[in-house]
């Protein structure tokens, strides 16, 4: 029998301690502080209307472009759709499927984004009217930033994606931003509900 | 407990899960008043936090399947062993498991710690105690002819078993334990979680060391 202990070179090996593995974890760590953050805003937003009292919220003369928030929305729950079509796309061994859901979210990303700048030039209030304005730049705002992220990490993930790095094997740099992106479609949807419609 | 944001597949179903929960809400409050949207909010909630506890009860544990690592001919024998790991039919078993490959053995000793030193991140001693019992059967498997390597683990022995998995990919676990009554690990149910946790071949190995013991005496 022959026998012999494994050498190792370099420095030590990272210790791992979970049953997800690392690059996953990192994100869901990531997620999780995000959501903390999101509720800290959430919070302020919610107290400067329980403030406001039982009158009309948003407090006249402002007014909210739901419509217009209402399409994005579709938008950016369309892209979370091709978001998830690319994933499944890869796992089947499908590069053009990856590369053509990747190019799409993208893109619906990069509307949402520019639709809501757009939005913001034209709805009448800033961050300086009040409570209300505050909030609602702050909250929007907020997650503008991460679809901002989102797009960026998106955008590697993309050009990964047309450069060949991912196989049905091996595509964790697609299944990790897909994740991200879900939940910053979660995060306008509590946002959506609540600034918006309720 | 269920995490919703595991894999992409499933961060997708919680996102169609939120958009139906905040639709029944706003439905709700926007059709036919606010208190009605507070009461859909309170009854999604709490169903919602009803199937989230049966789920966490009822869902089985994911197999963890470790990479193939090493050559062909190379055989990757992880050891999960405290007390029992110099025992003779662990030796025995290990040197039946690799006869005929090239064999790689990691022997992991998990840190046994109390709960509370545990939740105080107290391990200095545990680990100390589980390097020289690991040391020392280190020494009593090379004296077996078997050269493995060893290393201190989690206090979990599942844990323990996981982390090395990551790093070593075994082809096999062998988990050595007392006899019944006698080992907590049996007692908690280690082997049959670890075989239903990873994808690889389990063996287990009851070692005696009373028994043991009372034969070398006898020989001598």
């Amino acid at each position: 029998m022959s026998a012999h202990a494994e050498a190792h070179h370099g420095p030590p090996i990272a210790n791992q301690s979970s049953r997800v593995d690392a690059p996953t974890l990192g994100m869901l760590l990531f997620i999780a502080s995000e959501i903390m953050l999101f509720g800290s805003f959430f919070t302020i937003y919610f107290f400067a209307r329980v403030v406001a009292g039982p009158s009309e919220w948003p407090p006249p003369p402002f007014e909210l472009p739901v419509f217009v928030a209402g399409v994005n929305t579709a938008i950016l729950l369309t892209s979370s759709f091709t978001m998830h079509w690319s994933l499944q796309a890869i796992k089947r061994g499908n590069r053009a499927g990856l590369q053509a859901g990747l190019v799409l979210t993208v893109a619906m990303g990069l509307t949402f984004l520019i639709t809501q700048i757009l939005e913001y030039s034209r709805v009448g209030f800033s961050p300086q009217d009040g409570a209300f304005g505050s909030t609602f730049y702050g909250l929007t705002g907020l997650h503008g930033a991460h679809v901002f992220v989102g797009l960026t990490i998106l955008t590697f993930a993309t050009i990964r994606a047309f450069r060949g790095h991912f196989t049905a094997a091996e595509h964790r740099g697609v299944e990790i931003s897909g994740i991200y992106w879900h939940f910053v479609d979660v995060m306008w949807i509590v946002v959506y509900t609540t600034v918006y419609i309720l | 407990m269920i995490n919703p944001l595991r894999s992409e597949a499933e961060a997708y179903r919680f996102l169609l899960l939120t958009v139906g929960y905040f639709a029944a809400i706003a439905i709700a409050a926007l059709v036919i008043g606010k208190w009605a949207g507070v009461i859909v909010f309170l009854a999604l909630t709490a169903a919602g936090a009803v199937y989230v506890v049966r789920a966490s009860r009822t869902e089985p544990p994911r197999q963890a399947v470790p990479s193939r690592r090493g050559r062909a001919n190379e055989r990757r024998i992880l050891v999960i062993a405290n007390e029992t790991v110099g025992g003779a039919r662990l030796r025995n078993e290990i040197t039946t498991r690799s006869e005929g490959y090239d064999e790689h053995v990691l022997v992991v000793t998990p840190a046994l710690n109390s709960h509370l030193r545990h939740w105080a991140s107290d391990e200095d001693n545990a680990r100390l105690e589980a390097q020289k019992r690991l040391d020392a059967s280190l020494e009593r498997l090379r004296q077996g002819g078997i050269d493995a390597r060893g290393e201190v683990g989690d206090a979990e022995p599942l844990q323990a078993m996981e982390d090395a998995l990551r790093l070593f990919g075994a082809d096999e676990i062998i988990i050595s334990t007392h006899p019944e009554g006698r080992s907590h690990w049996l007692e908690k149910g280690i082997v049959e979680t670890a075989r239903e946790r990873f994808a690889v071949p389990i063996t287990h190995v009851v070692v005696d060391l009373e028994v043991e013991h009372e034969e070398v005496r006898d020989r001598n």
